[in-house]
């Protein structure tokens, strides 16, 4: 019940900032940030109502927290099924956490019809939480959708000068990739009905079904697309420097921060435990795109000279570990994936919230037009500073433990492109540095009335700092909760593992 | 004839008798107000005649009609269409000077040949009823007086409808030498009993299809429909895109299950092709179009095309998937179409018509319900979940992976990827800041016929989007004709 709560909850709260504009024109926010503190509380009913593991439902196996199953159109047998495991719990807690950061560095930066901005923010969110959530495929596609549109909205209407380019090419990318993996959904619901002679969207009936080699290829490939463009990896990847670059800040920390980790999620969900054998046939070229992704774009970051843009890039580079993680498909490897997508996108998160800050000051993006700021900005410079050595991996913050096991991980399955990707540990310092050195020291160039944090920024921020801290100091916390779900998922597609 | 046969005919002449009650009335006074309340009873008496007919079918009514809960079911929700529109007429036409009463006569005759079409199972009352719909649509075309546009758009209507009845006689004429049969089934019969494709039935089926494929306007057959639509008035292109090309659709259903035409596999292609041109032609032009209903008439295009496939599937898969597929398709794009082209009628004024792009600019912030509305009717025709729109794109996947038509689907995809791409466009116009010197449109309390209208439209469109279990239902139980 809770998990449907958590859904519904922002939906409703979405609704309810959009028409309290009327009462005032700032209520919106303060609904926004209302509703996320209820998530809060659910979420922490949630996860203390089950610590103790237990069966939560017949078909389901003990690594699952908790279980909501619904019939919805049983024409087709598909139902509006929820399940909660470790995973899910961590992504959902990141969501609401970035959910908070999105408002609050939304909170001055939007001053016109909010009350539409936080309806879609929420939307947004509510999208997000629906795919980790959703076991069933069907529900799984809707929320997948349901999260694209409110962000195309957050983009065309409130973002920056080219925005209507990089809103259309946002939605065409991930909706025609989006209906590939429909495609696969269906063949994949049609192939089971032969077999067994009923319609099932169900994950966990999905998963008994023997398919076919060569169609497995195909399916798993449509999935497969789906996923990564919205991770991205290259060659999908170019969607994602316009739309980051474009949209408000709070569009950006949602993007970067949980909407790239719903391809992650997918991937390590549904693409390995449902075509286990076509995606091992797959691996090595996955690790590929999964490396050249992470120099490509380490390589491109470096080349920009718009601070969003730049980060853009990082994220791109950040989340080919992800791919090359998920796709060696080891315990060890596969803990990296989830600590590095938690840590990227704090990091990814609080980069963006900087870069929206700056520019809300600067009204400029270009890091040409930036420099001096240790001088004026003292504590959003070092805040600055931290987060880009984060982001470049550097031991004792979240990033560098990610990355870390990713790497160990996938070591183990192949040496070659394992060693290949370490060449980013070079690469990361460069435009992490670059970045550093442009905008924080070097001649003050801009002599405008500059203003250092305001409290709401230097706590949101302080929030994220303590949080990848506290992932880079004592990662076993994390790793505890992910463990089961990770462990029941490769026991189940032993037909990956090498 | 039997009391069964008389009460499965009740909805047909309760229909004609309403067409010639509406007549005595206008020949009686004229008064707009009365005579869209007459119409209005008309077609909602008929909808009860349904559910009197309802019982008594599967029925051979006449040696010429055949009804069965198919029949009625369409005929059920071709009436509610043209019961949408009339709301539509009601608040675009009571301004405008001259004398608007005969429009719903012809509404009501249109209906009645719509309604007749779906009924036909021979040839003879195919050709009736595709012909009153399509003489009644030349005069609603035209409709507006003193106007160039809807006369040049009725004119190339005219000619071109023609053109194509002409097809479709020579077609018929080709089989029936063949065959000797008028009747569908007897048809199937002779073809169920052939060996070898006999080329001059195939033919003529061939010119049906032409001719059919003017009055769908599939590719390549599709050139006078962005004249005709722009020119039409705006709720009588919504009339057209959805009665007529629905009427149209379900015969040529009935026609290629019940004369059991699937056989012939160089028709397949056919309709293949047509199918694929039609999606990319469509989508393609639409890129191109400052004009909303130009830019819908070619999206209409591509979304018969989308519907084509489901109905190519119809040859491998279970009949009764294909006509539900076809079925909630159309439902979907019935709602959408009315829908879209009603926003373009209620914003339009009796000087112009709101159907350049520019009429849009903030129309989010000037009129933030009419654009929630018409952003879900886009959205719907994009195929977006939430929306009814998604679900019918869901149902031509679902039978096109069936019937493994893998080249097709792929051009689903690539035309609903350029599809989102103008439909977006629209919807970003709207979002810009509103500018001052932008046109109001009719205010919504002027107009609350057509502002319930969309509104039950749109709720619908949610509603059977979100949870289309009724809708799925109520199909699957009339799929089997």
């Amino acid at each position: 019940m809770i998990m449907a709560a958590l859904i519904a909850v922002l939906i409703l709260g979405g609704f309810s900032a959009w028409f309290s504009e009327q009462s005032h024109a700032d209520a919106p926010r303060w609904v926004a940030l209302i509703t996320l503190i209820i998530e809060t509380l659910l979420l922490v009913a949630q996860y203390t109502g089950t610590e103790h593991l237990e069966i939560v439902a017949a078909h389901l196996s003990q690594t699952w927290l908790a279980d909501f199953n619904q019939p919805w159109i049983p024409r087709f047998g598909i139902r509006f099924h929820l399940a909660l495991d470790g995973l899910s719990l961590l992504l959902i807690a990141l969501t609401i956490l970035l959910g908070f950061m999105a408002v609050s560095s939304s909170w001055t930066e939007i001053n016109n019809r909010q009350g539409f901005f936080f309806f879609n923010l929420l939307l947004c969110l509510a999208g997000v939480s629906g795919v980790f959530l959703a076991v069933d495929l069907f529900l799984l596609f809707f929320f997948w959708e349901l999260m694209i549109l409110p962000m195309y909205f957050l983009i065309s209407i409130w973002g920056h000068e080219n925005r209507t380019y990089a809103a259309i090419k946002f939605f065409i990318f991930t909706q025609v990739s989006g209906l590939l993996m429909l495609l696969a959904i269906v063949v994949l619901v049609l192939i089971n009905h032969h077999q067994t002679g009923v319609y099932s969207f169900d994950y966990f009936i999905l998963q008994n079904t023997e398919i076919p080699a060569d169609v497995a290829f195909w399916l798993m490939l449509g999935f497969f697309i789906a996923f990564t463009v919205k991770l991205p990896a290259v060659p999908f990847h170019t969607w994602l420097p316009d739309a980051h670059t474009q949209a408000p800040t709070g569009g950006s920390v949602i993007l970067a921060g949980i909407m790239l980790k719903t391809g992650a999620y997918g991937l390590l969900r549904f693409v390995i435990p449902l075509f286990p054998e076509a995606a091992h046939q797959f691996a090595p070229i996955a690790m590929t795109i999964g490396t050249i992704s992470v120099l490509y774009a380490a390589m491109m970051a470096f080349a920009q000279s718009d601070i969003k843009r730049l980060i853009a890039y990082t994220s791109v580079s950040h989340m080919g570990f992800i791919l090359l993680g998920v796709f060696s498909w080891n315990l060890l490897a596969l803990q990296g994936v989830v600590i590095t997508l938690l840590a990227h996108g704090i990091s990814a998160a609080a980069l963006f919230m900087i870069a929206g800050a700056l520019q809300e000051r600067l009204h400029t993006r270009e890091m040409a037009d930036m420099g001096g700021f240790w001088a004026v900005l003292p504590r959003l410079s070092a805040l600055t500073l931290l987060f880009a050595i984060a982001s470049l991996g550097l031991p004792g913050l979240g990033n560098f433990i990610g990355e870390f096991l990713v790497l160990l991980g996938a070591f183990k399955i192949n040496v070659l492109l394992t060693s290949v990707t370490a060449l980013v540990l070079i690469l990361a310092p460069v435009y992490s540095l670059f970045m550093v050195q442009k905008t924080l020291h070097g001649r003050l160039l801009n002599q405008s009335t500059l203003f250092d944090g305001n409290p709401r920024e230097l706590v949101s921020l302080s929030l994220l700092v303590l949080a990848t801290v506290w992932l880079g100091l004592s990662p076993g916390t994390v790793l505890d909760i992910a463990a089961p779900a990770l462990k029941q998922e490769i026991q189940l597609s032993a037909a990956m593992a090498p | 004839m039997d009391i069964n046969q008389l009460l499965a005919l009740a909805p047909i002449m309760t229909l004609a008798t309403a067409s010639l009650a509406l007549m005595l009335s206008i020949a009686g006074k004229r008064n707009f107000v009365f005579v869209c309340s007459v119409g209005a009873g008309g077609i909602l008496l008929t909808l009860f005649a349904l559910t009197i007919a309802w019982p008594k079918t599967p029925l051979q009514a006449t040696l010429l009609i055949r009804v069965d809960h198919y029949a009625l079911s369409f005929m059920a929700l071709l009436l509610l269409a043209g019961l949408a529109v009339l709301g539509l007429c009601y608040d675009y036409f009571k301004d405008r000077a001259g004398q608007n009463e005969e429009l719903l006569l012809l509404l009501l005759t249109a209906l009645l040949g719509a309604s007749v079409l779906v009924v036909s199972s021979h040839f003879a009352t195919f050709l009736m009823g595709i012909e009153t719909l399509s003489i009644s649509l030349f005069v609603l075309i035209g409709y507006p007086l003193k106007q160039p546009r809807p006369l040049e758009a009725a004119i190339k209507y005219l000619i071109l409808s023609g053109v194509s009845s002409a097809f479709l006689l020579m077609g018929m004429a080709l089989i029936y030498a063949q065959c000797g049969e008028l009747y569908f089934s007897g048809i199937g019969h002779f073809i169920a009993n052939q060996t070898a494709i006999n080329t001059l039935v195939l033919s003529g089926i061939i010119l049906i299809v032409a001719g059919l494929g003017f009055k769908l306007s599939l590719v390549p057959f599709h050139l006078w429909t962005p004249d005709v639509y722009e020119g039409a008035p705006a709720p009588i292109t919504a009339f057209i895109a959805t009665v007529s090309k629905g009427a149209v659709f379900v015969l040529l259903l009935r026609f290629f299950i019940s004369a059991d035409s699937f056989v012939y596999a160089p028709l397949l292609n056919i309709f293949s092709i047509i199918a694929v041109l039609s999606i990319l032609a469509g989508n393609l032009l639409a890129l191109l179009q400052n004009n909303v209903k130009r830019l819908l008439a070619y999206s209409a295009i591509a979304h018969i095309g989308y519907l084509l496939v489901a109905f190519i599937a119809g040859n491998s898969i279970a009949p009764h998937l294909a006509i539900e597929s076809v079925s909630f398709y159309l439902v979907a794009y019935f709602i959408t179409t009315i829908g879209a082209f009603g926003v373009v009628s209620l914003l339009s004024t009796a000087q112009t018509e709101a159907d350049d792009l520019y009429f849009y600019r903030g129309l989010f912030w000037r009129q933030p319900g009419l654009a929630g509305i018409f952003t879900l009717m886009l959205l719907s025709l994009a195929g977006i979940p939430l929306t009814v729109g998604f679900i019918g794109k869901f149902y031509i996947f679902t039978s096109g992976a069936e019937g493994r038509l893998w080249g097709l689907l792929a051009t689903v995809i690539i035309g609903s990827g350029l599809g989102l791409y103008y439909y977006l466009r629209i919807i970003v116009v709207m979002s810009m800041p509103a500018q001052e010197t932008a046109i109001e449109g009719k205010q919504p309390d002027r107009a609350w016929i057509s502002t319930t209208t969309l509104s039950v439209l749109a709720m619908l469109l949610v509603w059977f989007g979100i949870y289309p279990d009724f809708l799925v239902n109520l199909i699957h139980s009339v799929a089997y004709m």
